[in-house]
């Protein structure tokens, strides 16, 4: 096993263009936090990002972070907290549910495009990132985007490379736009609303004009015996106390909602976030991504088939988290036939490496798209050299 | 002016030309194909109307199907395509070449689909950006996205170019609020890409689709999100002595926690002649001007502009003139949305659209103005100041050629000017051909042959809106 740690770019590229004539495979790292997404790949060398770090663009006026890709993401946050600013999307974290250890880095939240539940407002990660550089299969530094937010300059790679998990190159740099840090946030719960109840909620809320930024719903016995529903408010203190009062109005046939604030609602929000009711179990977990007002028939459709299963629902519904015993296809065949009929799809987060290896971790794509995928890959990296088949045979 | 090269025509696909409209004539029916020169000359060129091509055959289908058996067909000729939608690209994205088939999508205007519910619609891509809002507003949504010409252009070319807007500082551009599409390949393939789900599986390739110019195939409908609107907007007009002030206010708000969903700049010249045309009460005796909108109800937006008015103040403004009515509040818009237009009444002009790091904005300002004054011609100013998108405004006559190719050297001079303070080419309006040939100055050799590569990979014979985007030298086939 050969480790890189790489402290320039210029390194980086000679250490892809040394390993291209051999199509030795790269694994590629940053904090080493979320090697476990994807399918399980079969290389001997790793490219870590951990030997180049630092933030080298911080502008809040212009409200942009740029930073090395092996950055701690904590030092980012730090870092803009103290401008009081944040990142808009929320990214989670996934220590707790893949039960792994280090730093997650910055660059690994832009390649994983990894976001929370301030998704269905804020956009995702791959919303917010501007400017990347990496280097690709040939050993050359290529970079897209840049610093400002408004830009249509040629073909958007940022968002190729966004969610790409390292199969298309090595991040070197990564530029985000930031966002104010709200002055106040305040929680809504409503208790003991059924599935189809709290979509109906949160699809209320969510068409009203007094923007929740994050709404979820979690069905009895997964946070309190009772299912709780919430609304998360962010913005300046009067209009919390204006809004949140409008929306109690609203929903008021759902009964009157506690109102909920302060490090218990932020304790609640990373639970939810880092899918954390799954943490040390030994459940294989899915990540189902539906239209709101469909996830709980397809939830129900999954439930009967497979009655172990436990769930809960983020961004409106529109993200099921679904946890079930690891056996087998760890569900995969049921869960699929659930969701497809609705144009749904479903992503194996977590599952033993055998499960992985047999189970595509990834929907599968229709075969135009499929044949793009691996065009794409091969326009990036003709030798197959990072993380070959980490999303997809040939991807 | 001629300053843009187009490629040479080949002679081979003229030659041909009465067979490959024979073969058109079998993909669709009489009243989608365009042949005549007359009726073909409409769609030689689009907003960039210094250049102009005619096109070989116009076809506009009516169905994806029908796209789809067009654009196979052409894959298999070897005959070059241009995907239109409204024609309105300031960029010369949609302006043809001899040896092309355009194919239009305007019969394609239907909407298709609103799910209030999940807050999706889904459009075909000849549905002008405005008639979404249209359909969606009495239940009080919107699309977010707001081009100047939004009454005109399509979503299929809002797509194309990634267009943006007056509020996208809020509420984010195009590629922020599609959430699927359909892409009819090169190759006849239909493919769905996205969905009305938050999140695609693989590799992102809406992303991609997004601002790739019609190079990649043709988008033929669109899903997107629809917002709730706020329950109220105020546009709010603050005058300032000086660029600079208004600049730095425009910092200051930002750095105090508060995103206005729209802050628009004018300079002097911009607010003369838009305030001539639109008569909104713009105040003259200033310099600059911001129009900063704010959201909420009454008393969240009183709030949020009375903590504005503080920093404006600290800012050295002049003039605060907030809109009274709905009537106020339309006048102050139109007078900004229409700032090409109104221009174009006074002079000819070309449109630029770099955009800088806010921060620049003082430094950009005055060399804009130095550079133009260089080649003796006069610039008006507006712009997106919360995102450093500018537009400025380069006056000439068109009936002179000399002065014709100083106003076109003088945007090229702000666009790498653009690029060397920190920024890019285009924010908003797309490459298209007007800044094909300045892509080195923001892009190395390696950068634009991965693009190039990737763009290869849905159109390896450069078939697909082929002049644009790329310089005509050393394209990159796989």
């Amino acid at each position: 096993m050969t480790l890189h740690v790489p402290t320039t770019e210029a390194q980086a590229c000679a250490i892809v263009r040394s390993v291209i004539d051999s199509a030795t495979p790269l694994s590629i790292i940053g904090g080493n936090t979320r090697s476990g997404l994807g399918r399980p790949t079969q290389t001997h060398s790793t490219l870590s990002s951990a030997g180049l770090t630092g933030i080298t663009l911080y502008e809040p006026a212009e409200m942009v972070i740029g930073a090395r890709a092996g950055t701690p993401l904590a030092e980012v946050q730090k870092t803009l907290a103290d401008r009081g600013q944040m990142l808009p999307f929320e990214p989670m974290d996934h220590r707790a549910l893949l039960g792994s250890e280090g730093e997650p880095t910055i660059g690994a939240v832009a390649a994983g495009n990894i976001s929370g539940p301030r998704r269905i407002n804020a956009g995702a990660a791959r919303d917010s990132l501007i400017g990347v550089r990496l280097v690709n299969g040939r050993g050359e530094a290529i970079k897209s985007g840049g610093r400002v937010m408004k830009n249509v300059t040629g073909l958007d790679l940022v968002k190729l490379v966004a969610g790409s998990y390292g199969t298309l190159g090595f991040l070197t740099e990564v530029t985000f736009r930031v966002l104010p840090m709200p002055e106040r946030i305040v929680t809504l719960v409503w208790r003991g609303l059924s599935d189809g109840a709290g979509v109906a909620l949160r699809a209320k809320g969510l068409g009203s004009p007094f923007e929740p930024m994050a709404a979820a719903h979690l069905p009895a016995r997964i946070e309190a015996e009772e299912s709780l529903t919430l609304l998360r408010l962010e913005n300046f203190s009067d209009s919390i106390d204006y809004r949140t009062g409008e929306l109690a109005l609203l929903l008021g046939d759902y009964g009157e909602p506690e109102r909920l604030e302060g490090e218990a609602a932020a304790a609640l929000w990373r639970k939810i976030r880092d899918a954390a009711v799954f943490a040390r179990t030994s459940e294989a977990v899915w990540r189902l991504s539906l239209k709101p007002y469909d996830a709980p028939q397809a939830v129900a459709a999954i439930k009967q088939a497979l009655p172990a299963m436990r769930c809960f629902y983020d961004w409106g519904g529109g993200l099921v988290w679904l946890g079930l015993p690891a056996k087998a296809d760890a569900g995969a065949a049921v869960i699929r036939a659930a969701v497809q009929p609705f144009g749904g799809h479903a992503t194996l987060v977590r599952a033993p490496a055998a499960i992985r290896a047999t189970v595509p971790v990834f929907e599968p794509l229709a075969e135009p798209l499929m044949r793009v995928s691996a065009g794409i890959k091969t326009s990036f990296d003709p030798a197959g050299i990072f993380e070959p088949g980490r999303m997809y045979a040939g991807v | 002016m001629s300053a843009i090269a187009f490629p040479i025509p080949d002679q081979g696909i003229l030659a041909r030309r009465d067979e490959i409209v024979a073969g058109l004539a079998r993909l669709v029916p009489p009243e989608a194909l365009i042949t005549s020169a007359d009726e073909r000359r409409p769609y030689e060129t689009d907003a960039l109307t210094a250049y102009r091509r005619l096109p070989m055959a116009v076809v506009l289908p009516s169905t994806t199907q029908e796209v789809a058996a067009v654009l196979k067909f052409c894959g298999e000729q070897g005959v070059p395509v241009v995907p239109r939608g409204a024609g309105t690209s300031l960029a010369g994205g949609a302006i043809p070449q001899e040896d092309a088939v355009v194919i239009g999508v305007s019969k394609m205007n239907r909407i298709l689909e609103i799910d209030y519910a999940n807050r999706v619609a889904r459009v075909q891509a000849g549905v002008t950006n405005l008639a979404v809002t249209g359909e969606v507003m009495a239940e009080g949504f919107f699309y977010a996205p707001d081009p100047s010409s939004q009454l005109a252009c399509s979503i299929g070319g809002n797509i194309g170019m990634n267009s943006g807007g007056a509020h996208c500082l809020k509420y984010g551009v195009t590629t922020n609020n599609v959430l699927g599409v359909t892409l009819v390949m090169l190759d006849g393939s239909i493919v769905e890409i996205g969905g009305a789900h938050l999140d695609a599986p693989g590799l992102d390739i809406l992303g991609l689709i997004v601002g790739s110019e019609g190079q990649l195939g043709i988008v033929t409908e669109a899903t997107v999100r629809i917002l709730r609107a706020a329950e109220g907007a105020r546009p709010v007009l603050f005058g300032f002595p000086t660029s600079e002030q208004a600049g730095e206010a425009v910092a200051a708000i930002i750095g105090a926690g508060i995103i206005p969903v729209a802050m628009e700049f004018m300079d002097k010249p911009a607010i003369e002649i838009c305030e001539a045309f639109a008569h909104a009460g713009y105040p003259m005796d200033v310099e600059a001007l911001l129009i900063i909108e704010v959201e909420g109800s009454d008393t969240e937006m009183d709030a949020q502009l009375a903590r504005i008015v503080t920093i404006a103040r600290e800012h050295g403004v002049k003039t605060v003139k907030e809109s009274k009515s709905a009537m106020e509040a339309a006048a102050i818009w139109k007078g900004r949305k229409s700032a090409f237009g109104a221009t174009g009444r006074i002079a000819d002009y070309i449109c630029m659209d770099g955009t800088i790091p806010t921060g620049q904005l003082p430094y950009v300002l005055r060399r804009m103005d130095e550079i133009v004054k260089g080649y003796g011609l006069r610039v008006a100013n507006v712009f997106h100041a919360g995102d450093g998108n500018l537009h400025p405004l380069i006056l000439y006559n068109c009936n002179d050629p000399v002065e014709a190719q100083k106003a076109e050297d003088a945007g090229m001079d702000i666009l790498k000017l653009c690029v060397e303070v920190g920024g890019c080419l285009t924010g908003e309006h797309g490459v298209g051909i007007e800044k094909r040939d300045l892509m080195t100055f923001q892009f190395n050799p390696e950068d634009l042959a991965q693009q190039m590569r990737v763009r290869a990979v849905f159109d390896q014979s450069w078939l697909l809106n082929p002049a644009k985007v790329f310089p005509l030298e050393g394209r990159v086939a796989a």
